[in-house]
């Protein structure tokens, strides 16, 4: 097959590439560039889309003699995703800006471009694993390496965009995938994960959100109306969240507050004790289904943050949601998260958090 | 690389000698550059004693713009003034950045028009609007993007009239249209090895006697005492072969390139697609153009696709601008000319050379419609969309 191997110039998608050209197929190297100012210089290991990241993938492509490109997606990222990411905090939504990259960018723009030019696939460096079913349909699955395991951003994939992906990381951990780096040559095998968020050089986001949207003072309130401290954006603060309140004297019933809503019409951070965190219903809303739609009520896994614990659940269907009902109360889940479904391995579907509660308010409010 | 250049340099690299040494060996090297030096400056209309080594045109450029600007400062600090075209290269512009930011110099851009060329008015216009305060004029002998040649005769003409001196990037002229530094009346001039079929990383800026110029690199006292360090004595042997040759072929060399330019344009303005040619083109013509240079936009495209589908296809060509990156970025010449942000996206620069055939065309022309078609889907699907 014909397939554009996504480099970052990362170890990961380093040895992806190299283990598609010793599969057979025909690679051509592709990094994306993504940042507004692309001819930035990196300031830490954070991050990526700089020079040198755009130098060390095409180091690897030289190496393994593939040809290698760079495509300027920039401009898509930004509305895409960066855009998003604002909209979404300045709505009291905590989103996941790299589900939203592979969604819009790597397995849509990406993908999209590379079939036009008359490729067959994309793969990338992602742990995950894709399974062909004897029907020739695909599933996506958790990677081996449970540390690593990137199911959970994928989990917007669908079928079709399954079966044009390559996830040739998803059945070897970590260590491994550096051994072989370093046993291919890569002088990238040593180099650091990229952690955070990509965009956010200093991985502080309340800061970048503030330069981005301004101070905007309003008032933190207990759950009883009273106002017990101020915020400067009620953007900055997400469901759960405990530090950075500030609230300047305890409370009177001497327990800890946490943030359990942001009401971005009133600008107003909303703070409770850690029993008012504990939700086991969700609605999740753009219901993707790898595969066919759940039909009825289906045991599931649910996961709702990257690296966050499975929990036993139900879940149906609802027209363009999905209603999940889990078996043990999770905390701080914030309005915006994904929640992704599964079966064993298996991901079923995902969909963007709306609501999360209690079930036995749920109930009281007429649902279901 | 030329056989020939090759040859003369491998032979030169078994010989031990630095050029500044008063031994044997050192004389015979020297005795090289010499010769070498006097080739170059015959093949180029100057004398031998104008041709400064240096490691290549971007060195060159860099001695040229900021040795001139260095020294004319100094000597009248008024002089901080640069009249540059907008279509230089990097190796020009960057310098003027430079210069700009950090040493408190001025500068005008020179427009060009549709064509990419620089008028003499313009140059004229831009000195008279304060004639004490310009340091150089710079521009460039031919464009290395769109191949249009410019009138940097009568530029100079212009210049010398009020005592400023001339700077001329002939990297890409050099080789393809007659370069005659002494009838141009320029006074810095540069040229390059390994656009001639030379080796890389040897060129010249070949300089007038009386042209000032501060050194950018101290040492030994080389070259005039401006560009101090050890010469690399076989790859100047190898740039004067190539010049020589390069040089000497140009009669026959020319009209074939004109005549390979010219089926390759009409080949792809007929296939259709709403294909144009850019700057100053005329079937026939190797004066006004680069004979070798065809520069083509092809709307709805982006010129990355292009690339990577010709080149899948055996067809190597360029967008006609890189960037350290790696991210096509729409050419400033382009833009200099007029053209839209979004036309200058489908930028494609096919560059003839003496290795190029008649097949070689006719392999780009059989490849040029599938891979328009191709680009343009990728294009339409990638153009920039808010999700729903």
């Amino acid at each position: 097959m014909r397939v554009v191997a996504a480099m970052s110039g990362g170890v990961d998608s380093a040895v992806a590439a190299a283990r598609m050209l010793d599969a057979g197929h025909d690679v051509v190297g592709v990094h994306l560039a993504l940042s507004q100012s692309a001819a930035t210089l990196r300031e830490s290991a954070r991050g990526c889309c700089t020079i040198e990241d755009a130098g060390d993938a095409r180091r690897v492509a030289d190496m393994l003699g593939i040809p290698f490109y760079v495509w300027d997606m920039a401009a898509r990222f930004k509305d895409d995703v960066v855009e998003d990411f604002v909209a979404e905090y300045s709505a009291g939504r905590t989103p996941n800006p790299c589900l939203r990259c592979n969604e819009k960018i790597k397995f849509a723009a990406l993908l999209d471009k590379a079939l036009a030019l008359g490729f067959d696939a994309v793969a990338t460096g992602h742990y995950a694993q894709v399974v062909q079913r004897p029907d020739g349909t695909r599933e996506l699955h958790r990677a081996v390496d449970m540390a690593k395991d990137q199911s959970y951003v994928l989990g917007v994939l669908t079928e079709d965009q399954l079966a044009r992906s390559f996830f040739p990381l998803g059945d070897t951990t970590k260590p491994q995938i550096r051994e072989e780096a370093a046993e291919r040559g890569f002088y990238v095998a040593k180099k650091p994960d990229s952690h955070d968020i990509c965009f956010i050089a200093d991985g502080d986001t309340r800061k970048w959100l503030t330069q981005r949207l301004g101070e905007q003072p309003g008032d933190i309130v207990d759950t009883d109306g009273t106002v017990v401290g101020r915020h400067q954006g009620a953007y900055a603060y997400t469901v759960g969240q405990r530090r950075g309140l500030a609230l300047g004297r305890p409370a009177a019933d001497g327990q800890p507050r946490y943030v359990v809503e942001v009401q971005p019409g009133t600008n107003t951070v909303v703070v409770g004790t850690a029993d008012l965190l504990g939700v086991d219903a969700l609605v999740g809303d753009h219901a993707r289904w790898c595969g066919p739609a759940p039909d009825g009520r289906v045991p599931v896994g649910a996961q709702v943050r990257a690296h966050g614990e499975e929990v036993p659940a139900t879940a149906w269907a609802d027209g363009d949601q999905v209603h999940v009902r889990l078996e043990r109360r999770l905390r701080g889940v914030a309005p915006g998260q994904s929640v992704v479904l599964y079966d064993g391995t298996r991901v079923v579907g995902s969909a963007t958090i709306s609501a999360a509660s209690l079930a036995r308010h749920a109930a009281e409010a007429g649902s279901s | 690389m030329l056989p020939e250049a090759i040859a003369a340099m491998s032979a030169q690299m078994a010989v031990v000698g630095n050029a500044s040494s008063l031994h044997t060996s050192g004389r015979q090297a020297r005795r090289v550059v010499e010769e070498s030096r006097e080739a170059i400056a015959q093949a180029l209309g100057a004398r031998p004693s104008e041709v400064l080594f240096t490691s290549g045109g971007t060195e060159s450029d860099n001695l040229a713009v900021k040795g001139t600007f260095l020294a004319r400062r100094e000597a009248d600090h008024r002089r901080v003034r640069l009249l540059v075209s907008a279509v230089e290269h990097h190796a020009v512009l960057d310098c003027v950045d430079h210069l700009v930011t950090h040493e408190g110099a001025k500068v005008t851009w020179l427009e060009v028009d549709a064509l990419g060329r620089v008028h003499p008015e313009t140059v004229r216009a831009a000195i008279e609007a304060d004639p004490e305060s310009v340091a150089l004029v710079s521009v460039m002998w031919a464009n290395n993007e769109v191949g249009t040649v410019q009138p940097v005769a009568e530029i100079a003409a212009v210049a010398h009239e009020f005592g400023i001196p001339v700077h001329t990037d002939a990297v890409q002229a050099l080789g393809q249209v007659p370069v005659d530094f002494a009838a141009s009346g320029v006074d810095l001039m540069t040229v390059t090895g390994h656009k001639v079929g030379g080796p890389l990383g040897v060129g010249a800026l070949v300089a007038r006697r009386d042209a000032r110029l501060m050194p950018l690199s101290h040492g030994g006292g080389q070259e005039r005492q401006v560009r101090s360090g050890t010469l690399d004595v076989p790859a100047i042997r190898g740039f004067a072969v190539a010049v020589e040759a390069a040089t000497a072929r140009l009669d026959t060399e020319a009209p074939r390139l004109v005549a390979l330019r010219d089926a390759l344009v009409a080949g792809a303005l007929a296939a259709g697609f709403d294909i144009t040619v850019s700057g100053d083109f005329e079937p026939g013509d190797g004066v006004r153009r680069l004979p070798g240079n065809a520069h083509l936009l092809v709307p709805g495209c982006d010129g990355d696709s292009l690339l990577y589908l010709l080149d899948a296809a055996g067809v190597e060509c360029s967008t006609g601008s890189a960037c350290q990156a790696g991210v096509p970025q729409p050419s400033h010449v382009l833009l200099a000319m007029g053209v839209s942000e979004q036309d200058a996206r489908g930028a494609l620069r096919l560059t003839l050379g003496h290795t190029s055939t008649g097949g070689d065309v006719q392999a780009f022309l059989d490849a040029l419609p599938a891979a328009v078609e191709r680009a343009r889907r990728a294009q339409a699907a990638t153009s920039s969309r808010r999700p729903a």
